[in-house]
């Protein structure tokens, strides 16, 4: 059975976009066939993420207004041969896509593919109404941040007002534990208790993320702490229960010793 | 002072807390869709109901939009709460 899972926030610069390119490969590794669709038309950026810029030929409108088949723009990953990018395009905006279209779209893909992942702009306006129309569940990515929770109540709000009521999980990003330690940041706890909805994935701010997005390759599945919990998330959406990860993870020296000591 | 300042160390509330307190409040307002226009009015509808059996302090009426711990459900729910100081009980 497929799914449509739409990646979302409402507020901007949140990570919606490399969450959709690390669960996207993840699922890829977990041997799904998987289509990732950037709905942000006029401000692509997936395809940067994933590294496959460079290989665009059609894009999400140039399917929707029938010039090609979706065959046609769908971008092949250059890692996982079940991986799938469809680009935005660059030089339209919002409106050149509906809601019922991006449904059809959805539903078409649901045929071929287990995953199909909707990269969602930032905002609640037409974009927004554009990526959750197909959608079966929603990925609701937050950081520990008051703007970025407030919005993000919103669009919990969006998604169970609407015709078909998505359930949304919410994945907490850029989580600093050393300032959690100090009670300066909220934790995953607090940011689950004031939304009032499913966690998970709780994701560290780690600086291999920027490396990673720097050089076009999804760090999911490798061995540091953000790549493991991507993954975790992956096998959460496929239905696994996996337990969270101890994001204290460093074990130096001194954490040792006063590990000891805590016994 | 050097003193007092060690002792406000002790006694400041740590930030995460208090964004945790004020996302509770605000949201729960955001949830209930108030604007405060609309809350002017109910307030105003408030005042003129009692009005008509006692004497109110109308400036110092209150009334806000929060969370309250529900008697059947689990949980809190959001309720309408109203701080209206009398002046005087008509007969």
């Amino acid at each position: 059975m497929s799914e449509v899972i739409v990646v979302t926030s409402g507020k901007g610069g949140v990570g919606k976009t490399t969450t959709t390119a690390n669960v996207g490969t993840g699922l890829a590794m977990l041997n799904k066939k998987v289509v990732l669709i950037d709905t942000d038309i006029g401000l692509r950026n997936l395809d940067l993420v994933m590294g496959l810029e460079n290989r665009i030929v059609y894009n999400l409108v140039d399917v929707v207004e029938g010039n090609c088949r979706p065959k046609q723009a769908m971008i092949k990953d250059k890692r996982f041969s079940n991986l799938y990018l469809l680009p935005s395009a660059q030089t339209r905006d919002k409106t050149s896509v509906t809601p019922e279209q991006m449904k059809a779209l959805t539903d078409e893909l649901r045929e071929e593919f287990d995953y199909i992942l909707l990269d969602c702009p930032a905002g609640i306006e037409q974009g927004f109404q554009n990526a959750i129309a197909g959608a079966d569940r929603a990925l609701l990515v937050t950081t520990p941040e008051v703007s970025a929770i407030r919005d993000a109540d919103r669009i919990i709000g969006l998604l169970e007002a609407g015709e078909t009521k998505k359930r949304a999980d919410l994945i907490v990003n850029r989580i600093r534990m050393d300032m959690v330690k100090k009670g300066d940041m909220m934790t995953m706890e607090d940011v689950q208790d004031i939304l009032a909805i499913d966690l998970i994935g709780a994701v560290p701010d780690d600086e291999n993320i920027v490396i990673a997005t720097n050089q076009g390759e999804p760090l999911v599945g490798s061995n540091n702490l953000a790549g493991q919990a991507y993954m975790n998330i992956c096998k959460r959406i496929t239905g696994e229960d996996v337990p969270f990860l101890d994001l204290n993870g460093k074990s130096g020296f001194f954490s040792k010793i006063s590990g000891l000591f805590k016994k | 002072m050097v003193y007092m300042n060690i002792f406000d160390i002790f006694k400041k509330k740590n930030s995460g807390n208090v964004a945790k307190d004020r996302l509770k409040l605000l949201l729960v307002s955001d949830r209930a869709n108030c604007s405060p226009e609309i809350m002017e009015q109910i307030k105003n509808d408030i005042i003129n109901v009692i009005k008509k059996y006692m004497e109110i302090d109308c400036e110092g009426l209150d009334i806000q939009i929060t969370q309250t711990e529900s008697e059947t459900e689990n949980g809190s729910v959001p309720a309408l709460i109203a701080n209206i100081p009398i002046k005087e009980v008509r007969h």
